[in-house]
């Protein structure tokens, strides 16, 4: 079964859209802790757009991106990504579908017992149908776009901040997502390499028609965004474009 | 095929997990080595106690063996009629027969002139008894009156027997309070019954023994012509014979001693109470290692479930790593387990060997071992939240 924007059609002039969010509210704890974080959300994201979001911490900026990542389960509102309504959505549905999702996060996350190249093999190797060989060429590929062609065998261990960064980067790119979620993902970094590494997001992002939407405190990139949406105590303030 | 394994093939992800860290792998591994070669000991010690029984039982050259049901075990036979034995001739499948009288005798030590209790086995010298093809030479010592072969591999206990024989002296002693002369050396070996034995002609096994019933045997083998099935021939001698006898293959020989071993003392119990004691210390040891190698990398599992990995995918891979345990825990354990085999062999002569049958339960609770532990370890991942990592 593919993702295809085409398949299962909800949208008549809006096949383009990658993300679409309507009245989408979430509650952490249970009982009297029980607490809203995330209050009444509508967005729209299409296919090649960047978008950032911003807000102080604690707002719900991660809360809302793992909801679009299909990493926890919708309670109330509705998330669709590619035309997939994620509330009440199987596990395998969920599993499926953050198969078209790269995530970057605050931490590289990347895995430690693997080399730079073996790491973003294991976004490749989310792709069916290649060969070992043509799936280990794109990775070194990818780490040849992102400048680490020189560090292709080195442990996560004996790479610089940035340089992790960079091969988390490749490794969601090489799953050819068509979404990027990215969670602060210049907050390790210094600013020279931070802004290197978001130029870098955008770039790619673009040429493979993928959307972005990344979570940044960081005002010195807000620039880079075809929209920055605000948020405060769980609700969207504005979206500017 | 090959096409379809090359689009298979993946990073070796159990394998790069299990050696990042060398130190706690080599502690896993010494772990299973350690549980395998206490099994491979333990079992081995049984199996080869339960052998040890039956060292002599071995040696006959027989298809068939003759018993009387009353006979309990090789330290407890009864008598039967030996015209049953003669009877089996009748057969055409049966190509020969030996009588053999079986019982203990005290033996003097021509040393010490201390007495104790010796197995004695009397046979027509004419007759094939052993398997070795140089006994029937040997034999021909007995047709004298008086005559004993002593079995060179007897405890000391019984005197230096074999030292004096090869220095040529005369060696006479007495055996049931009758002189006997020694008139040549046997190998055959002690057993859990007998910690000597003598082989002697079955006049004189009368002669040392008078209150043997006139006609009365206690083993009766018979030789079988090639190429017939024994099993079969058995079946239709105990349907033939009546049930004063009863007939047994020369494995149900074997087995029956065993058997009678087997139930009747706990050495089973101790040494199969060992091995699991075996399998349980490496369980804990893999499960220790395992649990926490899982733990350890939960952070790297939860993203790789928020890429889009299936649960499955990621079991399997914890599996592979109880797999690979296994087998990299089994080879030191099989090697060391034979070479201590051969140990014991020399230093107690106790007929302790690697046996493929032994071999392939021992990696199958290894296997079982660290599988167990890895699905276990397993339940940790299953909790592993991908929302977590952000
Ligand atoms: N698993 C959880 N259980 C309970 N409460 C949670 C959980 N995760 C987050 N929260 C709470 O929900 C609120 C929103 O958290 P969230 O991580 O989405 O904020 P954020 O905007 O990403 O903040 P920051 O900029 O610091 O990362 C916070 O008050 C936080 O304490
Ligand atoms: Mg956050």
């Amino acid at each position: 079964m593919s993702f295809s924007v085409m398949k299962n059609k909800t949208y008549k002039d809006e096949s383009k859209l990658a993300v679409e969010i309507d009245q989408l509210s979430h509650w952490f704890g249970k009982a009297s802790t029980r607490r809203k974080v995330l209050d009444n959300i509508s967005m729209k994201i299409s296919t090649g757009e960047v978008v950032l979001l911003t807000g102080p911490s604690g707002c719900g900026k991660t809360t809302l991106l793992t909801l679009i990542g299909a990493l926890r389960k919708v309670e109330e509102g509705s998330i669709s990504v590619f035309g997939h309504q994620l509330r009440d959505s199987s596990r395998r549905t969920r599993q499926k579908l953050r198969r078209q999702i790269g995530m970057i996060f605050q931490g590289h996350n990347l895995l430690q017992c693997l080399t730079s190249e073996q790491n973003v093999q294991m976004g490749a190797d989310l792709i069916k149908g290649l060969s070992y060989r043509s799936r280990r060429d794109q990775s070194r590929e990818w780490l040849r776009v992102v400048g680490l062609e020189d560090h292709m065998v080195k442990l996560p261990h004996d790479l610089s901040g940035g340089q992790k960064q960079r091969v988390a980067i490749a490794r969601a790119l090489a799953a050819r997502p068509k979404l990027l979620l990215a969670d602060e993902p210049t907050s390790a970094l210094d600013s020279v390499t931070g802004r290197e590494v978001v130029d870098l997001l955008k770039k790619l992002a673009l040429k493979n028609s993928c959307a972005v939407l990344m979570v940044t405190h960081d005002p010195r990139i807000l620039d880079v965004a075809d929209r920055v949406l605000q948020m405060e105590d769980g609700r969207l303030l504005n979206s500017t474009t | 095929m090959k096409s379809s394994f090359w689009r298979e093939r993946r990073i070796p992800l159990a394998w790069l997990l299990l050696t990042r860290k060398p130190l706690r792998l080599l502690v896993a591994l010494a772990g299973i080595c350690f549980a395998g070669i206490l099994m491979f000991m333990q079992l081995g010690f049984r199996d080869g106690l339960f052998d040890a029984s039956v060292t002599v039982h071995k040696l006959f050259d027989t298809d068939l063996v003759l018993m009387s049901p009353r006979s309990m075990s090789s330290i407890g036979m009864s008598g039967f009629p030996r015209r049953r034995l003669i009877q089996t001739m009748a057969h055409k499948d049966v190509e020969g027969i030996t009588a053999v009288n079986w019982n203990f005798l005290l033996w003097r030590n021509p040393e010490t002139l201390s007495t104790r209790s010796i197995l004695a086995l009397g046979f027509e010298p004419n007759d094939p008894l052993l398997k070795d093809p140089d006994f029937s030479k040997k034999a021909k010592a007995l047709t004298m009156r008086g005559r004993v072969l002593f079995d060179e591999l007897s405890r000391d206990e019984f005197g230096p027997i074999p030292e004096w024989f090869r220095e040529g002296r005369t060696i006479e002693t007495e055996v049931a309070g009758k002189r006997v002369r020694v008139a040549g050396l046997v190998s055959l070996g002690p057993s859990f019954g007998a910690d000597g034995n003598l082989i002697t002609s079955r006049e004189t096994f009368l002669q040392l023994l008078p209150s043997t019933p006139v006609g009365s045997i206690e083993i009766g083998l018979v030789r079988l012509k090639n190429g017939s099935d024994s099993s079969l021939v058995a079946k239709s001698l105990r349907a033939s014979l009546p049930n004063d006898v009863m007939v047994l293959t020369r494995q149900g020989f074997i087995d029956f001693e065993k058997n009678y071993w087997k139930t009747s003392t706990s050495i089973g119990f101790i040494f199969t109470l060992g091995a699991a004691m075996g399998f349980v210390v490496g369980s804990v040891i893999v499960y220790q290692i395992l649990y926490s190698d899982v733990s350890d990398h939960l952070p790297e599992y939860a993203t790789l479930m928020a890429m889009g990995y299936r649960l499955k995918t990621l079991l399997g891979v914890v599996a592979r790593e109880g797999i690979l345990l296994a087998v990299m825990g089994y080879v030191p354990a099989y090697i060391t387990g034979s070479g201590l085999y051969a140990l014991v062999r020399t230093s107690t002569k106790l007929p302790i060997a690697m046996d493929p049958q032994r071999a392939v339960l021992v990696f199958i609770l290894i296997l079982f071992m660290c599988m167990g532990s890895a699905l276990l370890a397993m339940r940790r991942l299953v909790d592993a939240d991908p929302a977590e990592i952000f």
